[in-house]
């Protein structure tokens, strides 16, 4: 789990929550071995994940003091128009997707070119938790309690060359099983990017799960991108193709409106959207707004990133 | 009784959507963003009922429906009516009456600008839609009243101005276009002194 230095980690960990930590591991164990029994023939999905009626009453908190949102809010108001552009349908539309196997390519300016199963990213790296704040474009927030690990781990492992500058991520393409490809109006596969200290700075991650369970297809599983200081769109879901390069990546929404959507996407009060207030936000569970905080509130940990960059001009 | 069903219609269509949005509130279905879904449904249902307003003119001159004429004024106030509690949502709920917030998003913001227009222009028209004002007013009345359709166009703006996926906007707009290219009738601009036009056969 992310630490911030200056907090005492008795401050954000209840005891309660550590004590729940238990369950988790029970949980994780029994995905472990449905994950195992999938292996063997049996088809096994992230659906099946171990159901608690706990999960979602425990109190977390983000080290800004505020708590998570609960399970239900976090897996029942999703954009991803892989399914469906509607919010609260997602969960239905994405019930049974097949997660299983899954592969990532990762590839490009590498030396150790790889295609990773998803169960070896699940063995190789130490899943941690990460409570961060998520900042949707359309202007509503959640706090999540994540798992995974950091993207620069894996990244170090294909070694990047010296001339790789930017991180090209590939969602799913298979519009049998996600119907809203069918629509031509997007040119689909979703691609998102991040240039390479963005990608490889401790806060980006690649996370496999939330609230202790195996991520839900309507949270991007079965691997998912997320980058807390950049609108939620940035953090791009069902990955299977991580590609170095040296030339910037045209995301999905920079080549559908590039006057809406920049490269960079980073959080920032200052730099309105045509259709919404990026000056205050809705947090999911709360009534009114709240002011959006610069950089989603990580400007103490990502700002020197743009050190003399105009931010207006980058968004 | 067909005629006491005609007479019934817009009142029942201005209705039911309230009835809708009861049932989503008792039924739990106002998803985690209560505040947005109310938001996008009541300006739905007036940008809906003010087409179906729209529509009365045309469906009696072209259908003969002589009795959508008077469908005409309940449709348009329960449009009025809807647009209200949008806006009074967006205002109270939404931004929890903070005048500098709302000040901020109507400067950045230009589907509220069109919002807020499309609202403005249905005020006198709500307020000038008794018989009394009509007479009052005279032909000043009905040229007042062509304000619906600036008011209409502004609707369609504001929608497609705010929608990530256009298309649903663009649809109200090809629409409103037909509803209101219906009202063209070759000759009458010419010919403004023939006040009483001919009946239909």
């Amino acid at each position: 789990m992310y630490r911030d230095p200056t907090i005492r980690s008795s401050d954000i960990t209840p005891e309660s929550v550590y004590i729940h930590r238990r369950a988790f591991l029970r949980g994780l164990a029994s995905l472990g071995a449905g994950i195992a029994l999938g292996a063997c023939g049996v088809t096994t999905s992230a659906v099946d994940a171990p159901q608690s009626p706990t999960v979602g009453d425990i109190e977390q908190r983000d080290e800004l003091g505020d708590p998570v949102n609960t399970f239900a809010q976090i897996t029942t108001y999703n954009n991803f128009y892989e399914f469906t552009t509607n919010k609260e349908d997602v969960a239905r539309r994405a019930a049974g997707f097949v997660t299983r196997p899954w592969t990532v390519e990762v590839t490009g300016m590498v030396r150790q070119p790889r295609i990773f199963a998803i169960e070896d990213i699940l063995t190789m790296f130490d899943q941690e938790e990460r409570i961060y704040r998520l900042r949707c474009v359309e202007g509503w927030s959640m706090v999540i309690p994540w798992q995974g690990f950091p993207l620069h781990k894996l990244l170090s492992l294909v070694e990047p060359t010296a001339q790789a500058q930017y991180v090209r991520f590939e969602t799913l393409y298979d519009p049998d099983q996600m119907p809203g490809q069918r629509d031509r109006y997007f040119p689909w596969p979703y691609v998102e990017g991040l240039r390479l200290d963005e990608a490889m700075h401790d806060l980006t991650i690649l996370s496999t799960g939330l609230y202790g369970r195996t991520l839900l297809p309507q949270n991007g599983a079965p691997l998912r991108l997320v980058v807390p200081w950049k609108y939620g769109f940035k953090s791009i879901k069902s990955i299977v193709k991580i590609e170095l390069t040296d030339t910037m990546p045209v995301s999905l929404w920079m080549a559908v409106a590039p006057h809406e959507y920049g490269f960079y996407a980073n959080v920032n009060p200052e730099v309105p959207h045509p259709r919404w207030s990026q000056a205050t936000e809705r947090r999911i569970g709360e009534m009114g707004r709240r002011k959006t905080l610069p950089f989603n509130g990580y400007a103490e940990q990502v700002a020197a990133l743009y050190a003399g960059m105009d931010l207006r001009q980058y968004y | 009784m067909k005629t006491i069903a005609l007479r019934f219609f817009p009142h029942v269509a201005g209705i039911f959507p309230l009835v809708l949005l009861g049932s989503d509130v008792l039924g739990n279905r106002l998803t985690v963003n209560p505040i947005q879904y109310l938001t996008l449904r009541t300006g739905w249902f007036a940008l809906v009922l003010l087409l179906a307003t729209l529509a009365c003119t045309p469906l009696s001159r072209w259908l003969g429906w002589k009795q959508c004429i008077r469908w005409r004024k309940p449709l348009g106030l329960y449009s009025f009516a809807y647009a209200s509690l949008h806006l009074a949502i967006f205002v109270v709920l939404d931004y929890g009456l903070d005048l500098n917030l709302i000040a901020q998003a109507i400067l950045e913001k230009r589907y509220i600008i069109a919002g807020l227009a499309a609202f403005l222009l249905l005020i006198p028209l709500a307020l000038t839609s008794t018989t009394s004002w009509q007479r009052r007013l005279r032909h000043w009345w009905k040229r007042l009243h062509r304000l619906v359709y600036v008011a209409a166009i502004c609707a369609v703006a504001h929608y497609l101005w705010l929608s990530k996926d256009p298309r649903p906007a663009l649809i109200a707009g090809g629409v409103l276009c037909g509803l209101l290219l219906a009202r063209w009738r070759p000759g009458r601009w010419r010919a403004p002194s023939n006040a009483f036009p001919k009946k239909q056969a």
